[in-house]
């Protein structure tokens, strides 16, 4: 049957454009505008021409964000996604443990981000944290504000235990969805654990594990909250990721020009990555079709 | 209605608008001619004018990042260069 085209059905989307041309359009023309200009406040601006781009790109401050960012987002992935399959692995398919273990797992995703960092912060002190003191208390030296490790160390502890949850979950509706004649003929074939994991439940967790790495990668190459509120990207600028370093150089230098360069420099690169997953995920579905 | 808020100048206008135009003209193409043109290029996966449209901007976008970090604030050879890569992406991908 020949498929029919009407183009009438565009007037169709016409609110969602108007809805993302005013939250998304033109703030980012906005953002564009002043890229390549300077202001001191009063909306009086300066052509500044491509001379911010230029700043940023040859300021070793935003390389050296972004070098964390990319090394904090790798770590995440490497211990958040097979921690996360581990745990949907040995989680009940049946029974009253499942409610259970599926709250338990729900409950730190229901946490604001601050609120998180306000917990690890105390958590973490020495003089008040119970983690701070249990550590201290055990001859290790442990003091997040002042050694680049611990604060790092703290960091991504705080966000494995924040979002491994959600990689769970998403494991977890993948793993449940597996229908029980796949268990079976793995039995009868004498199949091993190890491959059953292997040729069954992988392959049929890839979709929701693909969701998972793009959505953890987004937002730990995004995150801001926690760490900000918990080492405020010291010591020094040991944790300084790039959409803190984003907020001091325009809120807390007022730089809205270098600031403006640097976010589209951002915005850029997250658009790449997004592109580069989501065609990704979209061609291991064309080949699972 | 005043948009003095949104800084405006000559140069992002223009850019803009360009984006604009472009999208319309793939617009129209898609008008005289429905379906996306899908086809499987030398990335090994399949594309279509608008996949095409998006990677080349994207593309642009490095090109006059890269040509900003390592050669200097002149653009028009990073914009040449663009064009070459447009008309690439659009033959080959």
């Amino acid at each position: 049957m020949e498929k029919t085209w009407n183009n009438k059905a565009w007037f169709l989307v016409l609110p969602v454009l108007v809805l993302v041309a005013f939250s998304a359009v033109i703030p980012l023309m906005t953002v564009v505008n002043y890229s390549v200009q300077d202001t001191f406040g009063n909306n009086q601006f300066f052509w500044a021409g491509t001379d911010w781009f230029v700043e940023i790109l040859t300021s070793p401050r935003f390389w050296d964000a972004l070098w964390r960012n990319l090394i904090f987002s790798a770590v995440i992935l490497a211990i958040e996604v097979p921690l996360g399959i581990l745990i949907a692995l040995n989680m009940p398919k049946h029974g009253p443990g499942v409610p259970v273990c599926l709250v338990l797992m729900a409950l730190p995703l229901l946490i604001p981000w601050n609120v998180v960092g306000t917990i690890w912060q105390v958590f973490g002190r020495v003089d008040i944290g119970l983690l701070g003191y249990f550590l201290n208390s055990l001859g290790i030296s442990y003091n997040y504000t002042q050694n680049t490790a611990h604060a790092w160390a703290t960091v991504i502890v705080m966000d494995v235990w924040h979002w491994t949850s959600l990689v769970v979950l998403l494991c977890y509706a993948g793993l449940v969805s597996i229908p029980d004649a796949y268990y079976q003929a793995a039995r009868i074939d004498g199949a091993s654990r190890w491959s059953v994991f292997r040729h069954i439940q992988l392959p049929k967790m890839k979709r929701v594990l693909l969701i998972a790495v793009l959505l953890r990668f987004m937002d730990s190459f995004m995150i801001y909250t926690e760490p900000f509120v918990v080492t405020g990207g010291g010591p020094g600028n040991s944790t300084t990721f790039l959409s803190i370093d984003l907020v001091k150089m325009a809120i807390g230098q007022f730089d809205l020009g270098p600031a403006a360069a640097m976010s589209i420099i951002y915005f850029l690169i997250i658009l790449l990555l997004s592109w580069v997953f989501y065609t990704v995920m979209t061609q291991s579905d064309a080949e699972q079709s | 209605m005043n948009f003095s808020w949104m800084a405006w100048t000559l140069p992002t206008a223009l850019f803009f608008i360009t984006i604009f135009l472009l999208i319309a003209a793939m617009g129209i193409w898609e008008f005289f001619s429905p379906g996306g043109d899908p086809r499987v290029g030398i990335l090994r996966f399949e594309t279509t004018r608008g996949d095409r449209l998006f990677v080349s901007l994207l593309g642009s976008a490095f090109i006059h990042l890269a040509w900003l970090g390592l050669g200097g604030p002149s653009l028009w050879w990073a914009l040449a260069l663009s064009v070459v890569y447009a008309i690439g992406v659009f033959r080959f991908v």
